[in-house]
């Protein structure tokens, strides 16, 4: 496509001038997409029938739900690439996204939290969804601890790497089973607002939101990934040759 | 083919009656969790009976796992695990041929101890029958999918709690069929749903499971 290799964007130190590059601009994007979200759901979408203002909670708890099962899916990717074609830099890439995808997980259980006090009266309860979100924050967590726990980098990106797939392919069937689970076992009736006819308004807030924690975590996997090339090459000339480092 | 397979399971069975020890020890770990409870939340028959099928579905997991670091430690130590990473047979296979064998000394002891521990907690006939029949469908499955997390934490500080942080959200559906199973017989629905999603789970371990476990055991071996 046009000419370049656009493989040669597969070597750190061919990445890391490029991802600088990249950096600003997502930073720009996820800051416009933030602002007019957070426009609309806090001026334009209508007070809700039943829940008051305090709904408005949603347009943060959804998003950060929405990015953080889609962060775990780029992540089992990038360390599948990189367990197949044997890359390093897609084995950093998976590193660096783990951090952003645990913690948009632990925004998501602690806004539903926020949300769940006014609504059920309760900070915690044991819906399938929430449920099911708590069992991926565990799933990152264990993969962010087996990387740490293995001492030799090449070893660690495989072997976190396999963890991911696993749990990729694990995270259909635990949702399925939580549901069922929750479903069976229901006792007060709690019910999620169900409202698929949800206002215009509301869907719109909620995907610009949507896209503006989607461009924060491509900015923040960036500044991450070149720390991590930078600690993983430090040996190699190239780094010591970067102006950041020979200062 | 079948013949490297049994010989695994002959070899790892004979090792494990030589250390008779450590498959009582995962009993006995079952047997004290499963008591301490009782003791922890009082008495009351109809109490335990509602938290029964929970129970000793936790406190089977948790013995499944904590045995689970024994599966290749030893191979590892001595070299043996490198031969059979090199060896012309399927690694995939001799796993299996592993995995069959701590089941037969972690998972079916346990299966076979699970009713007599139910009887301490005032279950009903029927519901020890699905106990122990949830227990046989869903501990294959334990085992199988333990031992990628022990082929993945191989040889690491700290092994143990890393293989529980690691597995134990892959058990999920494993713990919510089981106990849902035993729960659902004992107020008296049908378990045949429970029981055939376990069964399931079983077969996709072990379609999936030992070629995931010999791709690790080569990460770890390398």
């Amino acid at each position: 496509m046009l000419g370049i290799n656009w493989f040669k964007y597969s070597s750190p130190p061919m990445f890391y001038p490029l991802a600088g590059r990249m950096i600003p601009w997502f930073y720009t994007l996820a800051a416009m997409f933030a602002v007019a979200g957070l426009y609309i759901s806090f001026a334009v979408a209508p007070t809700d029938f039943q829940q008051g203002e305090a709904y408005r909670i949603i347009f943060v708890h959804v998003p950060a739900a929405w990015m953080s099962m889609f962060i775990y899916l780029v992540m089992a990717a990038w360390a599948g690439f990189g367990l197949a074609l044997n890359a390093r830099l897609s084995a950093m890439m998976a590193q660096a996204l783990a951090p952003t995808g645990a913690l948009f997980t632990l925004l998501a259980l602690i806004t539903g939290s926020l949300w769940g006090k006014p609504m059920w009266g309760a900070w915690w309860v044991w819906d399938a969804r929430l449920t099911s979100e708590l069992i991926l924050l565990f799933l990152y967590i264990g993969f962010i601890a087996l990387q740490a726990a293995i001492d030799d980098p090449r070893r660690a990106d495989r072997a976190g790497a396999l963890l991911a797939l696993v749990g990729a392919v694990n995270v259909p069937i635990i949702y399925f089973s939580v549901r069922w689970w929750n479903t069976l076992h229901q006792g007060a009736s709690i019910s999620m607002t169900s409202a698929p006819k949800m206002a215009v308004t509301m869907l719109t807030g909620m995907l610009l939101m949507a896209l503006a924690f989607w461009m924060y975590s491509i900015a923040v996997a960036l500044v991450r990934v070149r720390c991590i090339i930078l600690e993983r090459e430090r040996r190699s000339d190239w780094v010591k040759e970067l102006p950041e480092v020979r200062r | 083919m079948s013949g490297a397979l049994a010989a695994v399971v002959r070899r790892d069975i004979l090792l494990a009656l030589r250390r008779r020890s450590d498959v009582a020890t995962t009993l006995f770990f079952f047997v004290i969790v499963a008591s301490l409870f009782p003791l922890g939340v009082g008495p009351e028959p109809a109490m335990l009976r509602t938290l029964a099928p929970g129970v000793l579905w936790v406190a089977a997991l948790l013995a499944c796992m904590l045995s689970l670091t024994r599966l290749f430690a030893a191979d590892y130590a001595d070299g043996t695990l490198e031969q059979m990473v090199l060896a012309p047979q399927s690694l995939t296979l001799l796993v299996l041929g592993k995995v069959f064998a701590h089941w037969l000394v972690a998972g079916l002891p346990v299966v076979l101890l699970a009713p007599v521990l139910g009887l301490q907690y005032a279950m009903p006939n029927e519901a020890l029958l699905v106990l122990a029949l949830s227990l046989l469908l869903g501990t294959p499955a334990l085992s199988l999918v333990g031992a990628i997390g022990a082929a993945l934490t191989l040889g690491v500080r700290g092994s143990g709690l890393l293989v529980a942080l690691l597995v134990l959200p892959l058990y999920v559906p494993v713990l919510i069929f089981g106990a849902g199973a035993v729960a659902a017989s004992q107020s008296g629905l049908s378990a045949e749903a429970y029981l055939s999603l376990l069964g399931a789970c079983s077969l996709l371990a072990l379609a999936l499971a030992p070629w995931a476990t010999a791709v690790a055991l080569r990460i770890a071996v390398e």
